[in-house]
């Protein structure tokens, strides 16, 4: 069923008479052409644009849980394309181009909402780093404003202009960044995926994989049985390394643990994404209130879903640092996301390693801008079996070549990236 | 979570920084045919196991010790922590006590 | 008024004032503000989030959804503030949120009219059309309806504190059971913290009458505390909330003074404690839980449990009729309470129809009507008037102004999941029991699920006395103290399905019971889609009222158990927590540490102006009069310091002492360059690399004698190489006798540069012959004395390119010695100069600094690949040597002109090809580093190029679409200035 006004006003008036299941609850067959591991937002956009792009749609996605219950569900809704590095930057900025038009893509308002994002500057140093980025950006057709004190101070009085320990200098913005209501974003997909005839299939976990003689991959095993596939393709975000310890993989991987929080609910006080340029901080205020924000890594290798206090308070120190009128607001909710982050803080979209696998993984604590592209240019990669031109970069071989991307120049240590 | 310094006794890991896997070894031999190979698998891929894991974290604020420690990585429950690499004889103290004393574990 | 004439454990002989939406009211000392408004009649207190229905007071804790007030106003408002636990204070300012133009009249509320169409999640299926409509019209007025109050006019002016607290035992909650476990544990000795949320201990026992050793539950909590003060061992505190288990440690919010208008002076507002115990028991209670009809949330709808608290502790009448609606017998005895107390209580409806005789007879003696097997459908009234029953032989109306709700209790849980474990169903009781909990704790009393008071007090005693015996304490099970072991007679019921308009599960969010239905109908039935889909359990309590009916409510609809339909997780903090807490007094220039160089206060009387540089702060430039623009005094400081002579403060250096004969073979295999040569009395520059090849830092190590070493490091890095290098040591190559410190604080370090330099440098030092020209050559460094036997090193090293030194003495003598430089410097026209100046002659010179090492080039991209050794391993080595660090598409580093030299070059700028569009693939490289360079007249950089130094002479163009400019610019080799190195041998 489309939904329109129409719709709407028909169910109000009928009590959801016509109201009918937004994806089918489907069963495994025993083969498909294409089996999608991880029902997150990558794994339904995948399946999405294997049968919207590539009319394969002989597809399952297998859902350990509930879809949208991994990073999908737990991250900060923010997308956006400042990235510095070629072989990011063109990425991003096609992931942002299809967030602009994923309501009339998809049919479903994942409420994508351009309201900017400033990447604050303390020091002439990073005045000049954030240059660097926002001409990179501007040669993406990504666009890019830099803003000095007065017109950040303009637009965000709030900010401590008069007191810092770290002066705000100005500003690196990208108007067209923003957040999106990011448990739509995993509904949106599925619906979309549903309707072109991909299953999708929820409480069914993946316990192993089929292999010929050669070692091919030919489907997986699953808690409801075994499923052959032509080709199987991992979307797993930080759990990524828990299934190919099955196939004997070792990836350049470490799943550490990203805490994010949200405050009560209070009347629209912040424009966009705001982050601090002097501290772990970032913030943003979601459409019912809750000002929703983050900082770095717990740092230590993780599965558990949960953080602990000193970053919390590191988190907190720099948001009252630059905004110290939220001092009296509260902490409503905290949780913790299982980030599957690599050795170069650059994700993998590649064929194999191993024939008739394909991964999709090592998005750091940055998948969530990157759903739209990632489920593109991945849909590419296995109807094709050739790397999109887009994701070229992202092959798995570029740590042994050493044309890793490392944004952060922080090199191979996942919790500095 | 705390962490079991073998030297200064329980303290907060936020006295301490992560490094990571503690299990691999640097390869002796720079000049090997497949020396980029062998460099490769020891800097970039991880084992990265939910469950035990052997890590290595240096007592910055501390004694400045690296310390291996080993911690489950769905329930953060750590088991054990020694002084990283010193299982090697230290040659600069004769008489081995600081390897004595890291060969104990201690446990929290 | 609504005050009972009598009871209470408020002290009506301290009458405070407050004020609600600017009207004032009076209240008594021990009041909360819920309690003060009830105690004036006033009901209607709140909007709700989304219809902007009238709201009341609900609760009596924290788990209230409805009852949200702004505390205070300026830069002091508290939004959402919980009524019903704000402790009332003589001047207390409040006001109702989420309304406009007036609480009694929301031009919002219309929302509510339209309900059918704005149910659950109806925004994800409209607002697309058309496309630009979303952000524009649609979105904003969403974000302005919504929120509920508004933060702070400004930044928040208490102070916040932290503090550790260690223990063997914390008792979480002071009801029954958290003070029988408290003194069990603290009669055996162990060191207990009893940590309680309310501003009194006590719990449940304040808000019931239920005897315990035939007195009243308030003497039995008295001699409990005071038995517990008596005892060293054990610490009380109170209006301290345990917020989160986290590893190892537990969050706690201590309320230090938001029971008083503003802090005393020194006094912080709250205290966030972490709070490290061996052993926990968690004895947080219970909470009624609502049953879900018809409007059900009108104003004068109220838990059963809260109105007992209202009548018993606070001596207020929540309502001056009520009737009941409930499951259970608490409920019941919660109206016999208040009908005893003088507020009348009318019927008692109650689902069931097999209530005990003892509790039907307590109706019959008091006169109250019962109707069991009923059910109520719907209420009306703006506060509330009329309630409809349907009682079985039809439909009833009931006028009364109080409707005391329950629907049963559910264990408070929640810090028992804050590990990831998940509660358990007890069908028995129809609720969710602790599961697994994290290590060390167990749970007591009614959060176990375990309701009458006898088996609270038995079971909080056992606990408190295991937890003490666990921990090596000898302590026997106490003997509990003797109470009633009421029954609860709790039968699972959740909602009426006959009710008649707007039933609420969510109360604030405003989740209905057909949200639930329709969100399953649309496919979301895992628990955890249903919250998502609905926002069920995403308002301010966090689900702590309606999850489990929800919950219930999706079970039913999908045919399902409740346990096969799930739990949902709770995540910390169980109450929200103010965010300046978790700050403390990290924040505005206390944010981080300030590190100021030895020479500060000097720089600071030479009118030095400063710059943060990572912690430290530098002198930047030292403008003169007559100086208008910083550009004017840092050209003239670079010239004084190329034509006479400079000084500036280099104390920022990392600097790392090593020592032990095996020094040079690590230093070898540390930096690409070779170090073991290096003769005593040498200076190296080095370089070093990550394993991945990419090159972590650069400077200068000294061979100060045969086994003694020096190094200095960068000051971005100090702290990096450090590390690195005890890696390297104590992981890497421990068989190698290196022992090593880090010196960065323990040496003060000024810079001496230009012609004039050894002049000087010949002034501070004792013995001018051991620095001469001939004693000290170039890259040379000597051990002697300053002023007059202060110890001192000397370096010949030059980062400004002209002749010069670097003295370091112990960081005590550094102020001292940078004004004896100056002193002796004056006959040669001495400067300051800062870091401007510092980064133009590095510029000029080639040097590369923070904007070249920035993690993502090789040595070869800096022009070092000739100092790399082959004949050596060393760090980063081999990967440095794969395919894309020797492809020669790789910029590299190169320098830059401007062809017209009156342009300006800026960094950041990309480079493109003459003619090439400004695209991601035209991309030549950029330039890292920018200056006008006072001494060629023109603009200079530093930048990395696609072909490096094979492009030198050619034109490209410098492209910074960022700022409006795409100048024509020069390749040249990356030194502008003395390229043979003429002036620093010198």
């Amino acid at each position: 069923m489309r939904y329109s006004l129409f719709n709407i006003v028909v169910n109000g008036l009928t009590g959801n008479r016509f109201t009918e299941p937004a994806w089918r609850a489907a069963t495994p067959k025993p083969r498909y052409d294409v089996v999608i591991l991880g029902g997150g937002g990558h794994g339904l956009a995948t399946a999405y644009y294997l049968a919207k792009n590539h009319g394969i749609h002989d597809v399952a996605v297998i859902e350990k849980g509930y879809v949208g219950g991994g990073n999908a569900g737990r991250n900060t809704t923010i997308f956006r394309s400042n990235y510095l590095l070629p072989g990011n930057e063109p990425f991003y900025e096609w992931s942002v181009k299809l967030w602009e038009g994923l309501e009339q893509t998809l049919n479903y308002n994942v409420m994508a909402s351009q309201r900017g994002i400033v990447n604050l500057i303390h020091s002439d140093a990073q005045r000049d780093a954030y240059a660097r980025r926002g001409n990179a950006m501007l040669l993406a057709d990504a666009g890019a404003r830099l803003l000095d004190r007065d017109e950040v101070r303009t637009m965000m009085p709030f900010l401590d202009f008069d007191n810092a320990r770290f002066p705000i200098r100005g500003g690196l913005m990208q108007p067209r960044a923003g957040t999106a209501r990011h448990d739509a974003v995993v509904w949106g997909f599925a619906r979309g995926a549903d309707k072109f005839g991909v299953d999708i299939v929820q409480n069914c976990e993946a316990t192993g994989f089929l292999r010929d003689r050669t070692g091919a991959v030919t489907g997986v095993e699953t808690s409801l049985g075994p499923i052959m596939a032509d080709k199987v393709a991992l979307t797993l975000a930080g759990s990524t390394s828990r299934l190919t310890e099955k196939l004997d993989l070792r990836l350049p991987i470490e799943s550490q643990v990203l805490q994010a929080f949200v405050s009560e609910a209070v009347k629209p006080l912040i424009p966009g994404v705001i982050t601090f340029g002097a501290g772990h901080f970032y913030v943003s205020q979601s459409d019912k209130g809750g000002l929703v924000f983050g900082g770095d890594l717990d740092g230590y290798n993780s599965y558990a879903q949960r953080g602990n206090l000193p970053v919390m308070e590191d988190v907190l120190e720099g948001g009252m640092a630059l905004m110290p009128m939220i001092g009296r607001l509260r902490l409503l909710r905290q949780w913790g996301g299982i980030c599957d982050m690599s050795m170069d803080g650059s994700p993998i979209i590649d064929i194999g390693p191993l024939p008739g696998l394909y991964l999709n993984c090592a998005w750091n604590y940055g998948g969530f801008k990157a759903t739209p592209a990632s489920g593109w240019c991945f849909a590419h990669t296995i109807a094709t079996d050739t790397p999109h031109p887009l994701s070229a970069a992202y092959r798995l071989d570029r740590f042994r070549t050493g044309k890793v991307i490392d944004e952060r120049g922080a090199g191979p240590q996942p919790n500095l990236h | 979570m705390r962490i079991p310094c073998p030297y200064c006794g329980p303290r907060d890991a936020h006295e301490f920084s992560y490094l990571g896997d503690a299990t691999g070894t640097r390869p002796k031999n720079p000049s090997a045919p497949d020396a980029i190979l062998a460099f490769h698998d020891y800097v970039y891929p991880r084992g990265n196991p939910a469950g035990s894991h052997r890590e290595l974290w240096y007592h910055t604020n501390g004694c400045r010790r690296w310390v291996e420690v080993s911690r489950n990585t769905l329930t953060h429950e750590i088991t054990g922590a020694r002084f990283a690499g010193a299982s090697i004889p230290d040659a600069s103290v004769p008489d081995a006590s600081v390897s004595d004393a890291s060969e104990k574990e201690a446990v929290s | 008024m609504s005050r009972l004439a009598k009871g209470g454990q408020i002290d009506r002989s301290r009458p405070l004032a407050f004020t609600f939406d600017d009207i004032a009211y009076q209240g008594y000392f021990g009041d909360t503000l819920a309690s003060a408004l009830l105690a004036n009649d006033v009901k209607l207190v709140g909007r709700s989030f989304k219809y902007h229905r009238p709201r009341g007071i609900l609760t009596a804790g924290s788990e209230e959804p409805n009852a949200l007030v702004e505390l205070r106003s300026g830069a002091r408002r508290e939004p959402n503030t919980r009524a019903t636990t704000a402790e009332l204070f003589d001047g207390l300012e409040a006001a109702s949120q989420n309304r406009w133009p007036s609480l009694a009249f929301d031009a919002m509320a219309v929302n509510g009219l339209l309900s059918p169409f704005f149910g659950a999640a109806f925004y994800y299926k409209t607002f697309m059309w058309p496309k630009a409509a979303w952000e524009k019209l649609y979105e904003p007025a969403i974000r302005r309806a919504a929120g509920l109050g508004r933060a702070a006019d400004g930044p928040d002016p208490d102070h916040y504190e932290k503090a550790h607290a260690f223990c063997d035992l914390l008792v979480i909650g002071s009801g029954p059971a958290g003070l029988e476990a408290a003194l069990a544990a603290g009669r055996a000795g162990a060191r207990v913290i009893l940590a309680e949320e309310d501003f009194a201990f006590g719990g449940r026992l304040l808000s019931e009458k239920t005897t315990i050793e035939d007195d009243t539950p308030g003497a039995y909590v008295t001699r409990a505390i005071a038995e517990l003060k008596s005892f060293t061992n054990v610490r009380l505190m109170v209006r301290t909330a345990v917020f989160g288990a986290y590893d190892d440690e537990y969050g706690a919010l201590e309320r230090v003074a938001d029971h008083v208008a503003v802090p005393a002076p020194f006094q912080p507002r709250q205290r966030l404690w972490k709070i490290i115990p061996k052993r926990v028991v968690l004895a947080a209670g219970a909470m009624d839980r609502p049953i879900v009809f018809g409007g059900n949330d009108r104003p004068g709808v109220m838990h059963a449990a809260a109105a007992q608290t209202y009548v018993n502790r606070f001596g207020v009448a929540p309502a001056k009729t009520s009737a009941v609606f409930s499951n259970n017998d608490a409920a019941w005895r919660a109206a016999f309470d208040a009908h005893d107390a003088g507020a009348s209580v009318k019927a008692i409806v109650d689902v069931r129809t097999d209530v005990s005789p003892e509790i039907t007879g307590g109706a019959q003696k008091r006169g109250i009507r019962t109707i069991l097997g009923g059910k109520v459908v719907s209420t009306r009234g703006k506060t509330l008037g009329i309630v409809s029953v349907e009682t079985g032989h039809g439909r009833e109306t009931l006028y009364v102004d109080g409707l005391m709700m329950s629907g049963g209790f559910s264990p408070n849980v929640h810090l028992t999941c804050h590990h990831g474990g998940k509660p358990s169903w007890d069908e028995t009781i129809a609720a969710f029991v602790p599961g697994k909990c994290p290590p060390g704790m167990t749970v007591a009393g009614a959060a176990t699920g375990t309701f009458s008071l006898a088996d609270c007090l038995a079971d909080g005693g056992r606990k408190g006395a295991a937890a003490a015996r666990d921990l090596g304490f000898s302590a026997a099970d106490p003997t509990p103290p003797r109470a009633e072991s009421e029954a609860t007679g709790q039968k699972p019921f959740w909602w009426v399905h006959e009710s008649k308009g707007l039933a609420f599960v969510d109360f604030q969010n405003d989740v209905k019971a057909k949200d639930v239905a329709l969100a399953h109908k649309e496919g979301f039935s895992s628990v955890e889609h249903l919250k998502r889909y609905t926002t069920l359990g995403m308002a301010t309590d966090q689900g702590k009222l309606g999850n489990v009916a929800g919950l219930a409510i999706l079970a039913e609809v999908s045919g399902r158990t409740i346990p096969q339909t799930g739990t949902t997780m709770f995540r910390p903090p169980w109450t929200p927590v103010a965010l300046a807490a978790f700050a403390g007094h990290h924040r505005g220039p206390d944010f981080r540490p300030t590190r100021p160089t030895p020479s500060h206060a000097f720089a600071e009387e030479l009118g030095g102006q400063f710059v943060e540089a990572g912690p430290w702060l530098r002198a930047a430039y030292f403008p003169h009069r007559g100086e208008p623009t910083l550009r004017d005094s840092v050209n003239r400081e670079v010239l004084a310091v190329r034509e006479r002579v400079g000084w500036i403060d280099v104390s920022t250096f990392g600097k790392i002492e090593l020592s032990g004969p095996d020094v040079g073979a690590f230093l070898d295999r540390v930096y690409i360059n070779t170090f073991s040569t290096l003769k005593p009395g040498k200076v190296r520059y080095g370089v070093m690399l990550r394993e991945d090849g990419i090159v972590m830092d650069d400077g200068t190590t000294t061979r100060l004698s045969e086994d003694r070493w020096a190094m200095t490091t960068t000051t971005a890095n100090a702290g990096r190489v450090y590390q690195h290098l005890v890696f390297c040591h104590q992981v890497l190559w421990p068989e190698l006798d290196v022992r090593m410190a880090s010196t960065t604080e323990q040496w003060a370090q000024i810079a001496i540069a230009g012609p004039r330099a050894r002049d000087v440098l010949q002034g501070v030092v004792d013995d001018a012959a051991a620095v001469s020209a001939e004693a000290l050559p170039y890259m040379g460094a000597a051990e002697t004395t300053v002023m007059g036997g202060v110890k001192a090193r000397v370096f010949r090293v030059s980062f400004s390119g002209e002749l010069g030194y670097e003295v370091a003495v112990p960081a005590r003598h550094g102020e001292a010695l940078a004004r004896a430089i100056a002193k002796a410097g004056a006959a040669q026209d001495i400067v300051p100069y800062g870091l401007e100046a510092l980064a133009v002659m590095r510029i000029e010179k080639g040097h590369v600094s923070g904007p070249e090492l920035n993690g993502q080039t090789s040595a070869a991209d800096l022009g070092f690949a000739r100092m790399a050794s082959t004949k050596k391993d060393y760090i980063g080595r081999v990967l440095a040597g794969r395919e894309a660090f020797r492809d020669p598409r790789r910029p590299s580093l190169v320098g830059i002109k401007p062809v017209d030299r009156t342009q300006m070059l800026r960094a950041g700028a990309h480079f493109l090809k003459p003619g090439a569009k400004p695209t991601t693939g035209n991309d030549q490289g950029w330039l890292s580093s920018a200056t006008w360079s006072p001494t060629l007249g023109h603009s200079i950089g530093l930048g990395f190029l696609v072909g490096g130094s094979a492009m030198v002479g050619e034109v490209f163009r410098a492209w910074d679409g960022l700022r409006g400019t795409d100048i024509e610019v020069e390749i040249c080799a990356p030194c502008f200035i003395d390229p043979e190195g003429v002036r620093l041998r010198g």
